[in-house]
């Protein structure tokens, strides 16, 4: 959001060839500032307000702030409780990793060319869409007892589980992105000596790729979602699975920071797509998120 | 007009139809036409008469429902590198750079690629964006993406520009400096213009000849030829002249279209 108020006097700047005043440069750094300051104080009101809310009812249900970061703290680097569970985090991290990419991959490889060859030929449309629209619906969890047949207990059915859930918007996204693609382009590709498997690569590709970006990042948000779901298939190790073991074994300082942790790695490859993409689509003045 | 004994396009028979809902409309009536080569036609009339329909036509975008529009003496079936069009709304590739945009026909003949630089390049500094050759078209101005629009199709050999109300979104000192340079480049190239426009000022600038249309359906209602001298006065008498006895012809053919529908309702 602050980059999107910050481009306005760039674009401006750009017309009016003049160096940004010193005073304007000071102003939009104190402007970041205080947007990183909003951003990360509200979580910060919002443990202090946990704390209070576990000190005050006295509950032994809900743990406080500071067990969940001692917790946390022997999770990373163990020497507090020295269990099963001390010091585990990175192979957790991995594990939980190769199944949310592992399935996100999937779905954009499959998704991607499906939708733009949904997107552009009818027939195929006329052909797959109302089958498409009716599994959408289906919840992800429903496909839970199928996978295990299918794919048995392990990393398998994790896998296809969050395939499922991405593959869906990213399949809807490229679609879209097709769809809406000005005709215009298509003519001029035409009209320049451009057809056929050339039009997908050079002209559908790319033009959908801002919808397709957005497309990849509600995905990517699902497939950290669904870890948790995908890892009750009986895998052994995984935040999803650090999660369920949490609640078999009544800690819920281990559920909160594998939640924690979840939420924190979901966060950290969300920026990573949005500087990919910024980077990808530096050409489209929509799409600065 | 260059070579009148030539011609460069012709327009024989050609009608339109457009379905809509359950009834058809009758987008161009009987058109024919035949356009010299190296000439400057402008097609002009009011909005709805078909001009830009036919220019799709010649274009290759639609099929005519009845007739032929043949190219060098070739049918058109199919949009064509011959023919370049030139959209109002400029119609870049926006994930391209300006020097990308205009080389983009060259790269799809699959030359090597430094003679596909080559002639980005040249056309580059034809339209005169050299300072812009690595901006994107969201980062140009509408008569920057113009000229961008006009390169690429020159760049792939286009012999024929078919303009579709190319200067109409630019502001009047933008239109002017674009309008002068694409006489320059049509003096240059040598190319066939057929230019659609709604500006009686703008038909008597360029062209060599005006085709006036009327809708209802769209036919040629008037073919004036424009013999005024190069480069064009607006002050003087004689163009003066030719502009309204265009706005002339125009207004008149509106009326009679309209009383046409008049007894119609």
């Amino acid at each position: 959001m602050s980059e999107q108020v910050t481009a306005l006097p760039d674009a401006t700047s750009h017309s009016i060839p003049q160096a940004p005043s010193p005073v304007r440069r000071r102003s939009r750094l104190a402007e970041k500032a205080r947007a990183i300051a909003l951003g990360a104080g509200f979580p910060l009101v919002l443990i202090l307000l946990w704390d209070r809310a576990v000190a005050l009812t006295g509950t032994r249900l809900v743990p406080s702030p500071r067990q969940v970061a001692v917790m946390m703290y022997d999770f990373s680097f163990g020497g507090v409780y020295d269990d099963a569970f001390s010091a585990t985090i990175l192979t957790h991290i991995w594990k939980s990793m190769t199944r949310v990419y592992g399935g996100f991959f999937l779905a954009a490889l499959i998704g991607i060319p499906l939708g733009l060859m949904i997107g552009r030929i009818r027939v195929l449309r006329q052909l797959l869409d109302p089958t498409i629209n009716l599994l959408r619906p289906i919840p992800v969890t429903a496909w839970l007892p199928l996978s295990m047949i299918f794919f048995g207990l392990g990393p398998n059915a994790a896998i296809f589980l969050v395939f499922l859930g991405a593959f869906y918007p990213i399949l809807l996204n490229t679609m879209f992105g097709v769809r809406s693609v000005d005709m215009r382009l298509f003519e001029a590709a035409a009209m320049l000596g451009c057809s056929g498997p050339a039009m997908f690569r050079q002209i559908v590709f790319p033009a959908s790729l801002p919808a397709i970006f957005n497309g990849l990042r509600i995905a990517h948000g699902f497939a950290w979602i669904l870890i948790v779901v995908g890892e009750m298939t009986g895998v052994p190790t995984g935040l999803g699975s650090v999660i369920m073991d949490g609640r078999t074994l009544s800690r819920t300082d281990l559920v909160v920071t594998g939640m924690i942790v979840i939420g924190v790695c979901g966060f950290v490859t969300d920026r990573i797509i949005v500087v990919i993409s910024n980077r990808v689509l530096q050409w489209s003045p929509q799409h600065h998120a | 007009m260059r070579n009148p004994e030539r011609p460069h396009v012709v327009i024989r028979g050609v009608t339109k139809r457009f379905q809509v809902g359950d009834g058809a409309v009758e987008a161009l009536g009987r058109i024919d036409v035949t356009i010299a080569t190296g000439a400057f036609v402008c097609l002009i009339g009011a909005s709805g008469c078909g001009k830009s329909t036919l220019l799709r036509i010649v274009a290759g975008f639609e099929e005519p429902t009845t007739g032929e529009v043949l190219v060098d003496a070739k049918p058109v079936t199919a949009p064509g590198s011959d023919r370049g069009m030139v959209f109002q709304d400029y119609a870049l590739f926006p994930w391209m750079t300006v020097r990308q945009n205009i080389g983009f026909g060259p790269r799809q003949r699959q030359l090597p690629r430094k003679e596909v630089d080559d002639i980005a390049d040249e056309f580059v500094r034809l339209v005169g964006l050299e300072s812009a050759a690595n901006r994107y078209p969201s980062q140009l101005s509408g008569g920057m993406k113009q000229r961008v629009a006009i390169a690429r199709v020159l760049a792939n050999n286009a012999n024929i520009l078919l303009m579709d109300e190319p200067f109409g979104a630019l502001d009047a000192l933008t239109r002017e400096q674009l309008q002068r340079e694409l006489l320059q480049i049509w003096s240059r190239t040598r190319v066939t213009v057929v230019f659609v426009t709604h500006s009686v000022e703008e038909a008597a600038l360029l062209a060599d000849r005006v085709l006036v249309m009327s809708a209802g359906p769209g036919r040629i209602e008037s073919d004036i030829n424009v013999d005024l001298p190069r480069p064009r006065e607006v002050s003087s008498p004689e163009f003066n002249a030719v502009r309204r006895e265009l706005a002339r012809r125009l207004t008149s053919h509106m009326a009679s279209a309209r009383a046409r529908v008049d007894e119609l309702t």
